[in-house]
Formats: structure tokens, C-alpha cells, sequence
């Protein structure tokens, strides 16, 4: 799939330059790491944990036809209908039909990232429905008509203040920005939502194969109502999100929970086996699993880019990043951000598209060091790298430079030309004592090349 | 020479191959494996036979010892490679956990703020060696910073790609440093203290930037 170029360093240009959304954000992203680290200290088997969770993630992808499959055929014996969607469209498609099948005019959304991913809400709305979505965060930003700029808490970039003025500018009625009393104002309008609504939309968290179960993992309550009340669920989910057997998911909750929020466990985790059975009262007549793959089973090919797919969406990269919380994440220029959309990004979108994207990092790994399933997210920026220079995608005058060095690096005399080189151009650059060096020299200081070289040194030391 | 001076005042027969360049590091931070391949190719041959290998750097010890092995390399290379990656040591790390000296004879009379390095402390988990021997330091006061793990946004090429950026996370970084009070601050890997001393003088701090060499070199 490839679209146009994300411009993510104009992006990250713009973004540095507004103090509000990085002091916002780092606030933000202060307080959900010092809650991880809490939740993570008090269990003493967490990195067990994380090794139990990375190999069961692996062996799943190694083998997620089958797994896929046999989720089918578990979800089929419990009722559900399952579709395979190949790319966003099909699977905005495959919806479409079944809203309009089921006559349906207002629709509730419980958080997704996969729906962002595929532009659904766009395209129900084009089509004359009324999408509303239920999580607070998603709420907030789908009335300030933007995206969600975290995996998790979609509403980040915004502060108490920026939200309490909006909800009052789009609610028409004055609304504190004390969350207290915040979410009164918006339990009361969204509860006609949900009593009114035709359909209801949810993502998943993982789908269990051995049993066809959908979990949803949710902490205010939105999800359960939006996929038991109206008439009709329809459940999308990535096809990465199966895990093999119900005996797993209490590892990834733990580890999901905790990662994600700091809560020992979410307050609302949804099992769901079936659509509503005989002697039920309530849930929907039907349920429907969209499974989207979009680019997913290209990136199985390449056991270094299958990582990707290993991901529970927990946010916790996002979090401890240090570019993300100088940036936020509407910088990266699409539904994920931060490091795991950095390498998502160039894996689903194509190399051509988020080119930049595995260069926006120092690549310090703080990253891999929180992920719960162990992906070496800084690991795969640098192999993405490498794959950008292959494919002579990188800039040429870079591309000359790299060369010119590895020649000059490999022999003992041409080493000896260039830092000789080096120190004359050193020379040159010199200014009050100081070295000027051009871009780095616009923000920082350059030490000045050594007189003599250490190689010099040596040989005098040694006489 | 800072390195080579603890090193031989601690009695350990130092030997420098004449033949070395560059680990590779920056060619492979970029992407240029093939470039990367060629260079370490060059430090594979110059330090085949040495029974330990020790650098002041944390970034090239983790290429080393960590990515060589994510590269194409031929076999007799690999094998070297392989052979190496467990005798190659970053300083700190090597006098306390090969030689087992934690107080180096050093004196520096300042007060001293310690910067994680990424490499030293992710790649090489190499957390403790540097500041037991700078607590071991005579006249030294060591003073923690906050978010000491943050990274100082160089990056490599990174600080050249996203400037403003990589300005931005240094900031951050320094600002940390400023608030110990500390007169020093210090690391085992020079790329960031490039970083951080560079956004230090041009803010016109008064804190310097020190490698951990020096400090364990000095003497008075």
C-alpha cells in the first residue's frame, strides 16, 4: 500500500514550536510513567512476564494462519459472523453493507485504533450516519474534529483547560474543566447515544482462537454498553491481535494493564462468547469480527519486521519516549505514533511513504526497555534504516559521504589521511576558540579537533 | 590517553593496534550495513588476538559486542566477531567487573553529576561500574540527576537529520544537569557529552563537560 510521503520532520518542526501541546504532553507523560513504575515494581516475575509473553507472541505469528483459522471456526460454532477484510477499504466496505443491511442510522463507537487506521468514521458520515464515539478522550477529539494523538489516551494533547472550553463550545451549555464534573455533563449526553443507537462499533484487544472469544479492555465502561446494547456489534480487529489459547490472556492482561495505565488490572475487561442466546434479556441479535490485515501479513515475510506485529497496543513506548514527549503524536502523521508508529508506519504504510519515519529517533531504546512483549522497536528503526540506504533512498550527497568514509576507514594510511584532513578542516572552522560547524552549529557548541591525534600521542608516549 | 593512563597505572599491559580505525557504528546508525561491514571488517582484523579489548565508549563496545551480529559478514569474520564479543569491555565496566577495582587511585576535587549513556546502559546494562568508581574518587562528590536515564537526544546522524529536535531532548537533558548544581557532568560515551557540553557553552552554563576517563585519570 503505498500513499503519499508523511513530511513528519515539517511536522516535528511545527510541533517543537508549540509550547502549550509539549508542556501538555510531558506533564502527561511524567505522570503515566511514574504510574507504570509503580504497577511494574510490585510484581517481582516482571520480566518473566515480558520473556512468557514475547515467545507466546512470536510462536502465534510463526504460525497466525492457523491460529486465524481456528479463531474462524471457534467464532462460527458461537454465532458470530466473521469477514476477512485485505485493506481498509474492503473492510470500510464489508461495514457499510452491514449498516445499511441492518437499516441503521446512528452508530456508537467504543476506542479503536484499527478504525482510525482505516478512516471508517469519514466514511459512515459521508454516507449520512451519525458516528459518535464513547471513550471521553475520543469524544473530546472527535468534536474538536481532529485524531487521536496516543494509542491510549487519545485526548492527551489536550489540556483540562483546552477541553472544558470545547465541551462548552460544542456542548452550548457551560462545562467545568474539572474532570469531576467534566464527566457528568458527558455520561448524560452519550446515555441517549447508546439507548438510541442502531449498531455499535468496537475494536479488540485479542481473539482467542481455542474458544472464538473477543476481549475488550476498557476502563470506563463505553465498550460493554456499545457492544451490548444497540442491535448489531460489529468488531474489528487486526489479524495480529489472535492469541492462541484462553490460558494466555491473563498474562496479557496483567502485562497490558499495567503497562498501559498503571492499573493493576483495567476496570472493565469484556469476554465476549456469542450474540445474545435465547434466554438472554439483552446484548446484540448479531455480532460481526471483521479481520483486517492491511499490509499485516506482507510484514510475517521478514523475521525482523514480524516484530511489529507482536504489539498489544499499550502506549508504553509512547510514554517513556523521548522524542514523543518533546513532539506528541499528531507529529508523526498518522493513527499510530510514537515509536511503535514510527515502525509501523514505514512496515504498513510502505518504506516510500514514512521514509523519515525510522530517522525521527536517537534511537535510545527507552522504548524497548518498557515494551511488555519485548520488541526491539530501536532495533527494527535501525534495520528499517538499512533498508532505506539499500534501496538507494536516502539522499545522495549521504550516500557519497557514508562511502567516502567506510573507504577511508578501512586501512591503517588512508585512516591516518583522514584525520590529518580532519584536523586541517578543524583549523579552518575555528572561531574564538570554538569550532563552527554547520546545522549542528546552529543550537550547540562543537569541542575543537585535538592538535595531535592519539595516534601521535601513542608513539611519543611509547618513544 | 586518559584511558591509557588508568589503565597502566592499574598495572595492565596496554597494547594499541595501530591498525584500527572506526567500529562502524555511525555508518551502521544510518543504515550503510554494507559500509558498517567493511569497517568492522578492519577492526576485526586489528583486534583478532587481544585477550581483552577495552574502549572509553559505550557506543562502540555495543557495536561490537551487540551489532556485529546484525551484520553480513563473512564466515571467518563472524567467527571473529563472535569470538570477540565477550572480551570487549567499556572502561568503567571492565576495571570493576575484570579486574575488580573499584577505587582507581583517582582524585578530582569537584562535584560531579553522572549522564547514562543509551549504549552503556541499554545495550550493555552497564549501570553500577561507573559510579562505584566515581564514589571511590578522592575529593569527589557525586550528585544524582533527575531522570538520569533520559537520553541527551545526540543520536548520531540523528543530531544532523532532526536539529531541532535533537536541540530540544538536550535541553531537557542539560536542564536536569544545571539543577544538581553539579560543576561536572560526566559520561562513558564522548558522543554525549558532545551533545551535552555543546548545549552547555552555547547556553552559557557554567557546568563542564568531563569524559569519566579524565576523572579516573586525574591525580590531584
Amino acid at each position: 500500500m503505498t500513499s503519499a510521503p508523511i513530511d513528519i520532520k515539517r511536522n516535528i518542526r511545527e510541533a517543537l514550536r508549540d509550547e502549550h501541546l509539549r508542556s501538555t504532553v510531558r506533564k502527561a507523560m511524567d505522570h503515566s510513567m511514574r504510574k507504570r513504575a509503580e504497577a511494574v515494581a510490585e510484581v517481582s516475575s516482571w520480566e518473566k512476564l515480558r520473556d512468557a509473553a514475547s515467545h507466546v507472541r512470536g510462536y502465534t505469528m510463526e504460525h497466525l494462519g492457523d491460529y486465524l483459522e481456528q479463531f474462524e471456526r471457534s467464532a462460527l460454532s458461537n454465532g458470530f459472523c466473521v469477514h476477512w477484510a485485505r485493506d481498509g477499504d474492503e473492510a470500510v466496505r464489508i461495514i457499510r453493507r452491514l449498516l445499511s443491511e441492518h437499516g441503521a442510522h446512528s452508530v456508537v463507537k467504543s476506542k479503536s485504533m484499527v478504525t482510525e487506521e482505516i478512516h471508517l468514521n469519514a466514511a459512515l458520515e459521508r454516507d449520512g450516519l451519525s458516528v459518535v464515539e464513547t471513550d471521553l478522550g475520543e469524544y473530546v477529539v472527535q468534536l474538536a474534529g481532529q485524531t487521536p494523538s496516543h494509542i491510549t489516551a487519545p485526548a492527551l494533547h489536550l489540556s483540562r483547560e483546552d477541553v472544558g472550553a470545547l465541551l462548552t463550545e460544542k456542548l452550548h451549555e457551560e462545562v467545568s474543566s474539572d474532570p469531576a464534573l467534566m464527566t457528568p455533563v458527558v455520561r448524560r449526553v452519550l446515555r441517549e447515544k447508546f439507548l438510541g443507537a442502531d449498531a455499535g462499533i468496537s475494536g479488540v484487544n485479542f481473539a482467542v482462537a481455542e474458544t472464538g472469544t473477543i476481549c475488550i479492555v476498557e476502563n470506563e465502561g463505553n465498550a460493554r454498553l456499545s457492544t451490548t446494547l444497540p442491535p448489531l456489534h460489529i468488531a474489528v480487529t487486526g489479524i495480529e491481535k489472535v492469541i492462541p489459547r484462553m490460558a494466555d490472556l491473563p498474562l496479557f492482561l496483567k502485562l497490558l494493564s499495567r503497562s498501559a495505565t498503571g492499573q493493576k488490572m483495567a476496570s472493565y475487561v469484556s469476554l465476549i462468547s456469542s450474540p445474545r442466546q435465547k434466554e438472554e434479556k439483552d446484548g446484540p441479535e448479531e455480532v460481526h469480527v471483521v479481520l483486517l490485515d492491511n499490509g499485516r501479513s506482507a510484514l510475517l515475510r521478514d523475521s525482523v519486521m514480524q516484530q511489529i506485529l507482536h504489539c498489544i497496543r499499550c502506549g508504553a513506548c509512547l510514554n517513556t519516549c523521548p522524542v514523543y514527549r518533546n513532539v506528541g503524536g499528531h507529529a508523526y502523521g498518522w493513527t499510530y505514533s510514537g515509536p511503535i508508529g514510527a515502525i509501523l508506519a514505514p512496515g504498513l504504510l510502505g518504506l516510500d511513504s514514512a521514509h523519515d519515519h525510522p530517522y525521527a529517533s536517537s534511537v535510545c531504546g527507552a522504548c524497548a526497555e518498557v515494551c511488555p512483549v519485548k520488541i526491539d522497536i530501536h532495533h527494527v528503526l535501525l534495520y528499517q534504516r538499512s533498508l532505506i540506504a539499500e534501496r538507494k533512498a536516502a539522499p545522495l550527497a549521504e550516500r557519497m559521504v557514508f562511502k567516502l568514509w567506510g573507504w577511508a576507514m578501512s586501512g591503517r594510511r588512508r585512516y591516518a589521511v583522514a584525520t590529518r584532513l580532519a584536523q586541517i578542516a578543524g583549523r579552518l572552522l575555528r572561531r574564538d576558540g570554538k569550532l563552527n560547524i554547520p546545522v549542528w552549529g546552529a543550537s550547540r557548541d562543537f569541542p575543537t579537533v585535538a592538535p595531535r591525534t592519539f595516534h601521535q600521542l601513542y608513539r611519543t608516549r611509547r618513544g | 590517553m586518559a584511558t591509557l593512563r588508568v589503565l597502566q597505572r592499574l598495572g595492565v599491559e596496554v597494547m594499541y593496534p595501530e591498525e584500527q580505525t572506526c567500529c562502524g557504528q555511525p555508518a551502521f546508525n544510518t543504515g550503510y550495513r554494507r559500509v558498517a561491514a567493511r569497517v568492522a571488517r578492519q577492526f576485526l582484523k586489528a583486534f583478532e588476538d587481544a585477550e581483552w579489548i577495552v574502549a572509553p565508549s559505550g557506543s562502540c563496545v555495543s557495536m561490537v559486542k551487540v551489532f556485529y551480529r546484525e551484520l553480513d559478514l563473512p564466515s571467518h569474520f563472524k567467527e571473529t566477531a563472535e569470538r570477540i564479543s565477550p572480551r570487549i569491555y567499556e572502561l568503567t565496566d571492565f576495571l570493576v567487573n575484570v579486574m575488580k577495582v573499584e577505587d582507581a587511585g583517582s582524585v578530582f576535587r569537584h562535584s560531579v553529576t553522572y549522564h547514562d549513556s543509551c549504549h552503556l546502559r541499554r545495550e550493555l546494562r552497564v549501570i553500577e561500574p561507573p559510579r562505584k568508581l566515581l564514589t571511590n574518587v578522592r575529593g569527589l562528590t557525586l550528585v544524582e540527576m533527575a531522570d538520569v536515564h533520559r537520553c541527551c537526544g545526540f543520536g548520531g546522524t540523528f543530531s544532523v537529520k532532526f536539529p531541532e529536535l535533537s536541540t530540544a531532548m538536550g535541553d531537557e537533558k542539560i536542564r536536569s544537569v544545571i539543577e544538581t548544581g553539579a560543576e561536572y557532568v560526566t559520561a562513558g560515551d564522548v558522543s554525549c557529552l558532545m551533545q551535552i557540553g555543546g548545549l552547555l557553552s552555547r547556553r552559557r552554563a557554567s557546568t563542564r563537560a568531563i569524559h569519566i576517563a579524565e576523572i579516573l585519570a586525574s591525580e590531584s
